[in-house]
């Protein structure tokens, strides 16, 4: 009963806060990225620099008045953020934040669930996000949304083709879906998938990158062009949801990479002996910075890189990274056939 | 119902869309009324007059002098620019002498006012492009311009900084090193810019090919400054009809050859050099002597009409004024401005490109409402 049911309640309600807490800071975290880079200082009025600015924008966004337009689709208008928000925080189920400790005399996994297909869990339930997206610049009844959205979609409908090749050759690789086993093949290798795989991990990364509609693949939101891509008529919480799903799923994307390629919550080099007083940070610690790691590339991106244009991106995504990540299935899958024989 | 034969099956329709007055990359109020096919753009058709404040018939109830603080209005990222071109009109028709130390500390101001120009304009060009970064180092640059100005007149923006006949005072003690100074910062900051956007594959992707123009046809549409100079054409009004201190400080026209987006970008990096260069040298070669000529109390020109033009940071800035002989403010006077005649290149541009295109091109000729619409 406690297993099944109590435990998994308390884990999901951690996670929850856990993520909220995250996304909440790490949009102070990039303004203040952004700030430095650009040899500025970013929030500094709410508390000593700017360490309550979340709350406080998130009581603006809570007192802001929600406006519908009058011509919009109501319903789907305010299932849209909705859906969108939601696949990004249940993907979090399936990722380990670390191995099973013993809590309270008790044997707790660090992670929700440990799913056979976790893997794939993933890619479909990030599949379900381009619906709200489509949804949202449909239902605004608005040009500058609609176009939004259908760039959005087809962007991350390419996008995510590649990104689920490369899956493929981790999967190879790692010979399981499951999420806890890809991080103990890791262990076992000796080594992270980030240089058993460079070629899959340089995929991943442009992908996700396309993927969350973060610069230079920010086209769904250009600023300059569109105003605000699809969700330009949305304002006050629905906006916010549409935000929060923004960066939950930069998390999500970065702790996805950092199980896949960068060990998950192993220590580095798991296997040499005399680091092992580095085994003394508690592991989900070293998933937290391996995250937080990720998460700064893509906040160093955003702040140095121009912005791709439409079709130059869709070009990248057909012509050169998805070929590329079939080619590096192709090359794995030799790879282990002539090692295993 | 021939030709329509091979589209029957679908029926498309194209898609009007309003980009502007409000919208964050038109750089003011500008309307671009654009009709999509897709996101390709058909036509583009340009609707301004939301600045307009009607300076030119403001111009005629005030008096030659107060006039100076008019232009300051009309591009007001290059105030000085303007501030020069009118007062340098106004002396042509009343035929005085500038002194030779006001016409080089001119100099060093239109050319300072040009760098912080071209640095709002390659702020906002790459942050429109999506480098937000650029934009506010170039900011951050200006700001030392903006300062030099301040200490110069007081003002920051809109600078009042010339008088027909001369300057309203003399460098303040110790400011010319500071120029200097400035110059040699700005060098390095430039190369910074550089190594952010010259050879990085997604703005080369960006600007390569974008909104070419040839020389002839840029000729006949009207465009100047930079635009023109980036289609291959060497016409620099400093050069072919020197003004202030022009003719005596050598420096080099930059040109472009394709005359798309990327090349007007480089020109305009170019110009920039050339304006420290300009700077370095008007500052060292600086003359003794006073700053103002003998001008009477009040200004009346001679009865007559006349046409002088500068090379502001956006093209080709002229005053056509027209005096009775009577009245102490202009029977007429009209601005030719240079962003106003860029503009009129954006439909030609911008056929067949991209929505995403289409806001490289607004911020690459270089436009500012306030002289457009004045």
């Amino acid at each position: 009963m406690i297993d099944l049911i109590v435990l998994p309640l308390i884990k999901i309600v951690f996670v929850l806060t856990g993520v909220l807490i995250t996304v909440m800071y790490l949009v102070l975290l990039e303004r203040k990225v952004q700030a430095w880079v650009q040899a500025r200082l970013g929030p500094m009025r709410v508390g000593p620099h700017g360490v309550l600015q979340p709350i406080a924008d998130v009581v603006k966004l809570f007192v802001k008045e929600d406006v519908t337009p009058v011509r919009a689709e109501k319903w789907v208008f305010t299932l849209a953020p909705i859906i969108v928000l939601v696949p990004s925080l249940i993907a979090f189920a399936v990722i380990p934040f670390g191995p099973e400790v013993n809590l309270f005399g008790r044997p707790v996994p660090l992670y929700i669930t440990d799913l056979n297909v976790g893997l794939l869990y993933i890619v479909s339930v990030a599949a379900i996000g381009v619906y709200g997206i489509i949804l949202g610049g449909w239902s605004s009844n608005s040009k500058y949304p609609l176009l939004g959205s259908l760039r959005s979609s087809a962007q991350l409908i390419s996008y995510e083709l590649a990104v689920t090749l490369t899956f493929v050759s981790v999967i190879l690789a790692a010979g399981s879906l499951s999420m806890v086993q890809i991080v103990e093949a890791q262990h076992a290798n000796g080594v992270w998938f980030a240089f058993v795989q460079p070629v899959a991990l340089f995929i991943y990364g442009v992908g996700a990158l396309a993927e969350t509609n973060r610069n230079p693949f920010d086209l769904p939101e250009a600023e300059s062009e569109l105003v605000a891509g699809f969700h330009t008529e949305y304002s006050g919480m629905r906006f916010a949801l549409f935000f929060l799903a923004e960066y939950t799923n930069m998390i999500v994307v970065s702790a996805v990479a950092t199980t896949l390629f960068f060990g998950g919550w192993l220590r580095p080099f798991p296997n040499v002996e005399w680091l092992s007083f580095l085994g003394l940070v508690p592991a989900w610690i070293w998933f937290t910075l391996k995250t937080f790691a990720l998460l700064y590339v893509f906040l160093w991106i955003r702040a140095t890189l121009p912005r791709y244009r439409y079709d130059q991106l869709m070009q990248l995504g057909w012509k050169w990274l998805i070929p590329l990540a079939i080619a590096n299935i192709v090359v794995t899958a030799a790879v282990k056939v002539i090692l295993g024989s | 119902m021939e030709r329509d034969a091979g589209r029957s099956m679908f029926d498309t329709d194209e898609l009007v869309i309003n980009m502007g007055p409000q919208h964050p990359a038109t750089h003011g109020v500008l309307r671009v009324v654009l009709k999509l096919d897709g996101e390709k753009v058909v036509d583009a058709d340009v609707v301004i007059g939301y600045l307009h404040r009607g300076v030119e018939k403001l111009t005629e109830n005030r008096d030659w002098t107060q006039i100076v603080l008019l232009t300051d209005r009309l591009d007001y990222v290059a105030s000085a620019a303007a501030n020069l071109a009118y007062v340098e009109t106004v002396e042509k028709l009343m035929s005085i002498e500038v002194p030779r130390r006001a016409r080089y500390v001119r100099t060093i101001l239109a050319e300072l006012q040009r760098l912080a120009s071209h640095l709002v304009w390659l702020g906002s060009h790459a942050m429109d492009i999506g480098a937000i970064t650029v934009f506010l180092y170039c900011l951050r640059e200006r700001e030392l311009i903006l300062d030099l100005f301040e200490e110069y007149c007081g003002a920051r923006l809109t600078y009042n900084s010339m008088r027909i006949g001369g300057l309203p005072q003399d460098v303040p003690s110790g400011w010319l090193p500071k120029v200097l100074r400035f110059c040699d910062v700005q060098e390095e900051k430039l190369a910074e810019y550089e190594t952010l956007l010259t050879h990085n594959r997604i703005w080369l992707q960006r600007t390569r090919g974008i909104g070419a123009i040839t020389g002839q046809a840029a000729i006949a549409v009207g465009l100047c400054g930079p635009s023109l100079r980036g289609s291959g054409v060497p016409r620099d009004v400093r050069k072919d009809e020197p003004y202030a201190a022009y003719d005596e400080i050598p420096f080099d026209i930059a040109v472009g050859a394709n005359g798309d987006t990327y090349d007007r970008y480089l020109v305009r990096l170019e110009e920039m050099r050339q304006s420290m260069r300009i700077v370095r040298q008007a500052v060292e070669g600086l003359p003794e002597g006073p700053v103002m000529a003998k001008v009477p109390r009040l200004i009346k020109p001679p009865a007559g009409e006349t046409y002088h033009a500068n090379e502001s940071p956006k093209g080709e800035i002229g005053f056509f004024i027209a005096s009775d002989g009577r009245s102490t403010s202009p029977y007429r006077l009209r601005v030719r401005p240079p962003s106003f005649c860029n503009l009129q290149a954006l439909p030609q541009l911008v056929r067949g490109h991209l929505v995403a295109d289409v806001i490289a091109i607004i911020g690459t000729i270089d436009i500012v409402l306030g002289e457009v619409d004045r």
